[in-house]
């Protein structure tokens, strides 16, 4: 079930029918009976040099989504196809898909240059015992690239390229003495390192004060106009998600319920669940008054949900053939704008 | 990506990590000397490194200071028991005072014997001291082995979880229940037990134990943190994560179990020594006590009478392992920044 | 603080507190002054470490061991018709407002028809006398209150809803009989009335009456909030400061539980300072703004015209670094350097090394915090206009 039909040359990642269950354990010898869905047949394509935003709220399925593209967690099932170089050691011009969620050993190792992860929490994504240089050598050090002065100038260089100058200042501190924007950029120097083609951001800025994280996400945009690299930006801030992402898909429950160029969503979103999100964003401006759209209850964990549309229980236009039928496909409305829902 | 930048380092690579321990341990210290209980106890373990290092030169320092000209003449030409030599004397094993008569031991702290000999005219504050050595040594190396072992099967059980983890804990818990003094009693009678095979039969029984449950706790709250994601996303191995993040975020809880259980240790070896069931072991504290209590001299209304004989071993083990025990009490509050004044 | 509401909750001026740490001195909260109306909402906005949690710890007494508190006043208002609050003010420095005058001393002796207040008029003690019929409102300082004087003000006067409060709620007693027993401890209450009592309340926040027997694992994160909520209100306070009550919840149910409270807030006439580092949310509740930097308050006054047209270069600053959801998309101007380090925090104007219109004079002297537009006040040496 690919969305998209056309093969188009600059797809980076393609998503297909990416599925991720946790079994609920009631003891430590029981046989798991029931699973959560936390992604549930997921599919998207992310282009070469494209932002693109995955939203939802805490439990929706977008941590594991990202944790699922670069393979800290292996798929129950499903595809994701990464381009990469099809010989990384020379460098060389033809480049092919690979399945990475079937990838084990040196394959795995290998894609692993191709694809980076910024985490949420500056403070922990850091080892508190290593200095900043053996930070952002490590991926250096693991894959054995160069010797250890050219590992130092590469550090120093990337050091600058993120905002942290001089570089020679930081090299030899530990994190404690950095301020969270700063760890965060070295974050992002750690990320860039083996020069990846992909990048998954979760919440890199959600825990930064608003006058660095500015900063951070312009870092970002930055990073992409010169080094063409694609993100899957995970955020459940729809202002922040407008700022820097090309294309969004909206989770809920496991599932995307729509998809599509951001400000199209934004303004004009058409799932019932993304109109009530937008509508609970506050605006910045007291003058202004939101008419916020109600909807019932709250995110429960969809274990073993039943087949029908997940936001069925709290939808506000639900009807019956919601309840009969199988949650709905996801369906273009026009100018790529996807939405998952029989009502619209 | 961008142009070689005009980045030099400033200094080779080495110095700079040398300094940065420098640097820590300095932190470190501040911190750790802000604690009057550490201060003390490392006072104490000064002292005893100090006393334990004498032991060499005490006969010597004896014979220039304690003993006059015609005593050691006369000694040199007693009519039983001539010695040669002032080593002799002040051997802990088996030396003797020819001026003090058999009957008269164990002789009450006088001149020639600071603390006094035993019933059998050994000069206790040589024995005290011979024994300082050994202690030190026994305590320190089964520690370093339990916490070894303890810090490595932690951090492997907590990382791989599983089957792995089930069987060290119920190692662990059967280690833990383990009868100790029987054990040894077995043993004993197998093998002689030396020192340093006490060292190494304590350190393991230790490190399979309680250390394996408390390190692997800690590890387990480091792995769930998101630097070792990073490091798994970057390509690192297991082999890379366990002992690149996980275990030196253990070490400085390892070093203060350390301090604790060289506290252990060394009283395993005095319980033990007590019970006599360490023929292997010539002279140590636990010894001192059980020799003056097997030939009754501490029961029986008489411990007062001839107190000389196990109050400074007695104090000796008490005061070296509460030492231990300071040092540890002053780190945990380098180590766990929640007991931190701010 | 000259100007004076006819009906005021809150008056602090000059509060300064300090952290004493390892490091050295941290500079928390340094000369702030504002003031706050019955029936109004208050938000105090600046970014993690400003002192924004400082300013609310120090005027309730809750600090930590290590703080130290440096100097000013917070005049905390009641109708004198309040005995306790009257008999509590007693020997204290007092505010005390009478036919739209203030007057200001220690209130040194009272009786049934008169209040005696010691003041200092131009240079001298004078000892004026006031009749108590006519008294409006009597402010007593809260930094001068012992402990035991302080403790009923917690709750009865001003409560207080912590960052992070829904963790607060212990997990092994029913979360109706939590707040019973927070009620009973406060107030000469049976245990029937305390249970209507909460009830009634658990209906004010939104919350269906049989959750009252229900433990704490059995809510969800937001119904566990709105549980904190009702404890915060049980003893009808005359004003509650909320530090971040929704930043840790998710955008529906945050929006829910703001409305919620903006409700109950203007349906009870209760004052209110809720602390938020999100200026939207700021933009939502609050009827005058507070903006802290570093330590200091910076700018303040109604919210409309502080969000129109700012006068502080930081308030400015941090409204251009939030990106909308409404409105063109544009590029957000990053503002240079990091938050400064409060133990040794910049010379004069602490925003000065950041600030693109700082000029000499706030590299060396401190800007009075003034009014620079009509109730809109600001400490800085270039207003912007």
């Amino acid at each position: 079930m690919a969305i998209y039909t056309q093969t188009q040359t600059e797809t980076l990642v393609r998503v297909e029918q990416l599925r991720k269950f946790f079994p609920v354990r009631t003891g430590v010898f029981a046989r798991a009976r029931s699973f959560i869905h936390a992604v549930d047949d997921v599919s998207f394509e992310i282009n070469r040099g494209e932002i693109f935003g995955l939203i939802g709220e805490s439990g929706c399925g977008k941590t594991t989504t990202g944790s699922l593209l670069v393979r800290l967690l292996d798929p129950t099932s499903g595809h994701i196809y990464l381009r990469v170089p099809s010989n990384p050691a020379t460098n060389s011009q033809g480049e092919q898909y690979v399945d990475i969620a079937t990838l084990e050993g040196r394959a795995l190792k290998e894609f692993r240059r191709n694809a980076q992860m910024i985490f949420q929490d500056p403070y922990e994504s850091l080892n508190p015992r290593m200095t900043i240089f053996d930070i952002v050598a490590e991926p250096l050090g693991i894959h054995g690239i160069g010797s250890v002065y050219e590992r130092e100038e590469r550090v120093a260089e990337l050091l600058s390229l993120v905002g942290l100058t001089p570089p020679e200042s930081f090299l030899f501190r530990y994190p404690h003495e950095l301020s969270g924007g700063q760890r965060q950029r070295v974050a992002i120097a750690r990320a860039m390192i083996l020069n990846p083609s992909f990048i998954v951001a979760d919440e890199p800025t959600s825990m930064l004060d608003v006058s660095i994280r500015t900063g951070v996400m312009n870092l970002m945009l930055d990073l992409r106009e010169e080094f063409g690299i694609s993100y899957l930006y995970i955020t459940h801030d729809l202002a922040v998600a407008r700022y820097m992402c090309d294309r969004i898909a909206v989770m809920y429950l496991g599932k995307i319920v729509e998809l599509g160029p951001t400000e199209e969503v934004i303004q004009k979103p058409l799932h019932p669940y993304t109109r009530a999100l937008i509508s609970a964003v506050p605006i910045p401006d007291p003058a202004v008054e939101r008419q916020p759209i109600e909807i019932k209850g709250g995110v429960s964990k969809p274990i073993d949900p039943p087949p029908r549309c997940r936001f069925y229980d709290r939808c506000p236009m639900a009807t019956d053939r919601c309840a009969r039928e199988d949650h709905p496909p996801l369906e273009d409305k026009g100018s790529k704008h996807f939405v998952a829902c029989y009502e619209v | 990506m961008q142009a070689a930048t005009t980045f030099k380092p400033a200094e080779a690579l080495w110095r700079v990590r040398l300094h940065l321990l420098w640097r820590g341990l300095k932190g470190s210290w501040a911190m750790f000397a802000e604690s009057k209980i550490g201060l003390t106890g490392l006072g104490i373990i000064i002292f005893f490194a100090v006393f334990g290092a004498l032991w060499p030169a005490y006969p010597w320092l004896m014979e220039h200071l304690a003993w006059t000209p015609e005593e050691l003449e006369a000694a040199r030409n007693a009519p039983y028991g001539a010695i040669s030599n002032i080593e002799q004397v002040y051997h802990p094993v088996v030396g003797y005072d020819p001026l003090i008569p058999g009957i008269e031991n164990p002789s009450p702290p006088s001149r020639r014997h600071p603390l006094g000999t035993n019933q059998y005219g050994r000069d206790i504050l040589a024995q005290l001291m011979a024994s300082t050595g050994s202690e030190f040594m026994l305590g320190v190396l089964a520690a370093l082995i339990t916490v070894v072992i303890g810090t490595l099967v932690g951090a492997i059980t907590a990382y791989y979880g599983g089957f792995v983890d089930t069987f060290f804990m119920r190692l662990a818990d059967v280690f833990i229940l383990f009868p100790l003094v029987s054990f040894l009693i077995v043993l004993g009678s197998m093998i002689e037990l030396t020192l340093l095979k006490l060292a190494f039969i304590l350190g393991i029984l230790f490190g399979f134990g309680q250390i394996t449950v408390i390190l692997k706790s800690q590890a387990l709250a480091v792995k769930v943190k998101p630097y070792i994601e990073a490091a798994k996303v970057a390509g690192g191995g297991h082999f890379h994560v366990i002992f690149r993040h996980i275990i030196p975020n253990l070490l400085p809880l390892a070093f203060l179990y350390m301090m604790f259980n060289v506290t252990s240790a060394i009283f395993s070896e005095a319980a033990l020594s007590f019970f006599g069931l360490l023929p292997g072991i010539k002279i140590s504290w636990g010894i001192m006590i059980d020799a003056a209590h097997s030939d009754g001299y501490i029961l029986g209304g008489r411990s007062f009478q001839n107190w000389w004989l196990w109050v400074p071993p007695g104090v000796a083990i008490t005061l070296l392992c509460s030492a231990f025990y300071l040092v540890g009490r002053g780190l945990d509050e380098v180590v766990n920044p929640r007991l931190r004044k701010r | 603080m000259t100007t004076l509401t006819t009906y005021p909750v809150l008056h602090v001026e000059n509060l300064t507190m300090h952290y004493t740490t390892r490091k050295g001195e941290v500079k928390a909260v340094e000369n702030v002054s504002f003031s706050l109306d019955k029936g109004e909402a208050l938000g105090l906005v600046g970014e993690s470490g400003c002192g924004k949690t400082s300013v609310a710890l120090t005027l309730l007494r809750l600090l930590p061991e290590n703080a130290r508190f440096l100097g000013g006043h917070a005049y905390f208002f009641r109708d004198a018709t309040d005995e306790a609050h009257t008999r509590r003010s007693l020997g204290k420095p007092v505010k005390i407002l009478l036919d739209g005058q203030e007057h200001q001393g220690r209130l040194s002796s009272l009786d049934r028809s008169h209040l005696v207040l010691e003041a200092h008029v131009n240079g001298r003690t004078q000892q004026i006398r006031l009749e108590r019929d006519a008294i409006a409102r009597i402010g007593v300082d809260l930094t001068a209150l012992s402990d035991d004087e302080m403790r009923p003000i917690r709750w009865k006067g001003i409560s207080m809803i912590f960052q992070a409060a829904m963790n607060s709620l212990n997990p092994v007693y029913k979360v109706g009989d939590q707040i019973v027993e927070a009620l009973q401890t406060h107030m000469p209450i049976s245990l029937p009335q305390a249970r209507e009592r909460v009830a009634e309340l658990f209906q004010l926040v939104g919350l269906d009456r049989q959750l009252m027997d229900r433990y704490p694992h059995e809510y969800s994160g937001g119904m566990k909030q709105r549980a904190v909520i009702a404890m915060a209100l049980a003893c009808d306070p005359d004003m509650i400061i909320a530090d971040e009550p929704t930043t840790a919840l998710d955008v529906i149910v945050q929006d829910k539980i703001l409305r919620e409270m903006r409700q109950i807030q203007k349906k009870l006439n209760m004052s209110m300072i809720y602390i938020s580092h999100d200026i939207a949310v700021i933009a939502e509740v609050a009827d005058k703004v507070g903006v802290m930097y570093a330590g200091g308050l910076v700018e303040f006054g109604p919210s409309e015209p502080i969000f129109k047209n700012p006068i502080h270069p930081y308030t400015k600053a941090l409204m251009s670094a939030f990106p909308s959801i409404k409105g063109e998309k544009v590029k957000l101007a990053a503002l240079p350097g990091e938050p400064p380090d409060l133990i040794k925090p910049p010379s004069g104007c602490r925003f000065h090394p950041r600030c693109p219109y700082a000029t000499e004079i706030c590299e060396r002297e401190v800007p009075q915090f003034r009014e620079h537009k009509p109730s809109q006040y600001a400490a800085c040496w270039n207003p912007l206009q």
